[in-house]
């Protein structure tokens, strides 16, 4: 089974949970009173459940045929291992690694390793040229938002700032 | 007319909003220009900023700016290294860097500064034409009209999507809607869909779905496909020759330009179709009704390749504003975040916004003539200089997007959980991209999602239940036409393979 149809199935199993809470377990909770009203708070997920059921079926059953096409400059998924997947799932934990890390170790320590890890990742070797520009660019963009904005970010780890 | 013309004068020249224009643009064509950022996600990076400024008129001024630099940027790096940023330029570099490869790139950028100059510049006007008249037919919408009018918005995205790709485009809009109905809705003071976690109260932040959406999955794109980024054969494009344009290659471009001028204008005012239908229907167009020796050259480096998408994405931007200003409606993904940047700011655009605040709406106006002027005193004599931006190494440039995207999440909401919703729908989006599913769908879905649902839930409160559907004539008739859109290509794609097979039997 294609890529698309694996992903209209998993979208047509969200989709009948969404509907199943909008149909059966919604209207529960609604005051007597909103009952006489017209429309309801599942009113509308009612209608986009159905809608969006009907559509991942047509996909999951392959009722409209795809034209094929060839797409030299994209992502040919039957050569995946030709690509550089390991680092994209790197680059991809750092981002995780930075939402998390984002508050407990402040922004300043955050973005710079986030930077430079990044660099390094996808086989950047100058270090001093790579902490330059990650200093330049956290800094630049910290005085930025904080100072310019008026954003608040915390800039420094958390023991730093008494919590 | 006149006198709203010059209140838009008045609003659009005061020192701070020309250097709002001057910036924007400037900003817009330095991001444009770096393959992964397209408009769309420089105007999202940029509309915390924005949102700051407090004042609609220069903040819709600013991102007016942003989003014609970001659209004339990508035409750069479509030129020189065959690296179009925006789905829009693709088109330019189907002739563009061919020519740069002759050594033309000076006259292949030229072309384009001046096609797009004059795109932008005669959408303008029809623009100053037509707004008004569509504004005065826009004041007899209610809201089940309104409803009906973002339902036909909707479906037309996805009947542009391309034949084989409606179910899917449709899908992905039913899903923009789903997302749209998580947390708490206007209407009812009820959280819905939260599944329980207290982040999800006040649903997804749509900064956070335009980043996912768009610039997430380039980038892990351009991670994953070393290739993607480079030149194609290491030429030297640092060399920047011959920019002038002999005079009868202005005497072959200038009906060019013409045509798609309008043509693109046309296009950009319908929901949906936006710069980059518009780039690719102009480039087809041009080929085709183009002398049978010049129809060869188009591929090989023909000014006329270059000429028409870009006046024709230039112009087609202009006139998604129509629907935006006038009726709330927004044409295409950009307009769409800067859909989402108005109702930030507090105004809501639709046909009121010309009554209630003309101000902001000649405004914008204006400073789309002040934009394109900007635009072409800056592309011409800086063109060989922007183009230095380019050469920043992917190992650095890499980091700085997904840094980028990350911070315009954390900058419009404030909260790290984001961050990581970011992530988790970026990788998803990837995933869609892959399997060749539309996104914009999923993104004007969701941000349409809330008008669509007060709407509905508006008109059937006044009508008591569904009777406004055939109470309101005009309703009726958008809903038949929103049914027509989806139905008519799939229609029409089924009956050309049915000849082609009957042919294919005939032989």
């Amino acid at each position: 089974m294609a890529l698309d149809r694996w992903i209209a199935l998993i979208v047509l199993l969200i989709c009948v949970a969404y509907g199943y809470a909008a149909f059966f377990s919604m209207d529960d909770l609604l005051p007597p009173i909103m009952r006489r009203s017209p429309i309801w708070p599942s009113s509308f997920p009612k209608v986009l459940s159905v809608g969006a059921i009907v559509f991942a079926l047509i996909i999951l059953f392959g009722l409209e045929k795809s034209p094929q096409k060839d797409k030299a400059a994209d992502i040919n998924l039957s050569r995946l291992s030709e690509y550089k997947v390991g680092q994209a799932a790197i680059l991809i934990g750092l981002m995780i690694a930075y939402a998390l890390l984002l508050r407990p170790i402040g922004f300043l320590a955050s973005t710079f390793l986030f930077l430079t890890l990044g660099s390094f990742t996808l086989g950047e070797r100058r270090y001093v040229i790579m902490a330059i520009v990650a200093i330049i660019a956290t800094a630049g963009i910290w005085l930025l938002v904080d100072n310019v904005l008026g954003i608040f970010l915390r800039p420094f780890p958390l023991f730093m700032s008494g919590g | 007319m006149l006198e709203g013309l010059l209140l838009g004068l008045s609003t659009a020249f005061t020192f701070q909003n020309i250097l709002m224009v001057i910036g924007g643009c400037l900003i817009g064509t330095f991001i444009g220009m770096l393959p992964g950022l397209g408009p769309m996600s420089i105007i999202a990076i940029m509309i915390p900023i924005a949102i700051t400024i407090g004042d609609p008129a220069t903040a819709l001024i600013l991102l007016a700016g942003v989003y014609y630099g970001a659209v004339f940027g990508g035409s750069t790096s479509s030129i020189l290294i065959n690296a179009p940023g925006v789905a829009s330029t693709v088109a330019t570099s189907f002739d563009g860097y061919p020519l740069t490869r002759q050594g033309k790139a000076g006259k292949a950028l030229t072309v384009a500064a001046i096609a797009s100059f004059s795109g932008g510049t005669i959408g303008a006007i029809l623009l100053l034409i037509f707004a008004p008249m569509l504004a005065s037919v826009a004041l007899l919408f209610h809201s089940s009209e309104y409803f009906a009018l973002m339902v036909v918005g909707l479906s037309a995205i996805a009947a542009f999507a391309g034949t084989g790709q409606v179910a899917k485009a449709l899908l992905m809009t039913f899903l923009g809607l789903i997302m749209a109905t998580v947390g708490e809705g206007v209407l009812f003071n009820a959280a819905r869909f939260t599944l329980g976690i207290p982040d999800l109260q006040s649903g997804f932040g749509f900064i956070t779905l335009a980043m996912a959406m768009f610039a997430l999955p380039e980038a892990i794109y351009l991670i994953l496909d070393p290739n993607r980024s480079k030149t194609a054969d290491g030429g030297d494009n640092s060399e920047i020759k011959e920019l002038r344009i002999s005079r009868d290659e202005a005497k072959s471009i200038a009906p060019v330009i013409a045509r798609q001028s309008v043509q693109g204008f046309l296009i950009g005012v319908l929901p949906g179709a936006g710069a980059t239908i518009a780039s690719f229907l102009g480039y087809a167009v041009e080929r085709n009704i183009a002398p049978k020796d010049e129809q060869d050259q188009f591929g090989k480096g023909s000014v006329k390749g270059v000429a028409a998408p870009e006046s024709a994405n230039n112009a087609a931007c202009t006139g998604s504003f129509v629907p935006l200003l006038t009726l709330g409606i927004p044409g295409s993904g950009t307009t769409a975040i800067l859909l989402g940047a108005l109702i930030a700011l507090n105004v809501s655009p639709g046909p009121r916004l010309m009554v209630d605040e003309p101000q902001i709406f000649w405004a914008v106006i204006i400073s789309m003539y002040l934009g394109n002027l900007v635009l072409l005193m800056l592309n011409l004599p800086l063109i060989p200089y922007i183009a230095k931006v380019l050469a920043a190494p992917r190992n650095f440039l890499i980091p700085f997007i997904l840094f980028f995207t990350l911070m315009g999440a954390y900058i419009g909401q404030n909260n790290a959980t984001e961050l990581l919703l970011l992530v988790g729908f970026g990788i998803c989006a990837t995933i869609f991209r892959f399997a060749d599913y539309p996104l914009a769908p999923l993104l004007i879905g969701f941000i349409l999602g809330p008008l669509l649902e007060n709407n509905f839930a508006r008109a059937m409160q006044l009508y008591d239940g569904m009777g406004f559907i055939w109470e309101r004539p005009m309703t009726l008739g958008l809903l038949v036409l929103a049914v027509v859109l989806v139905v008519l290509p799939s229609y029409r794609s089924r009956r050309a393979r049915a000849r082609a097979e009957g042919v294919a039997d005939g032989d």
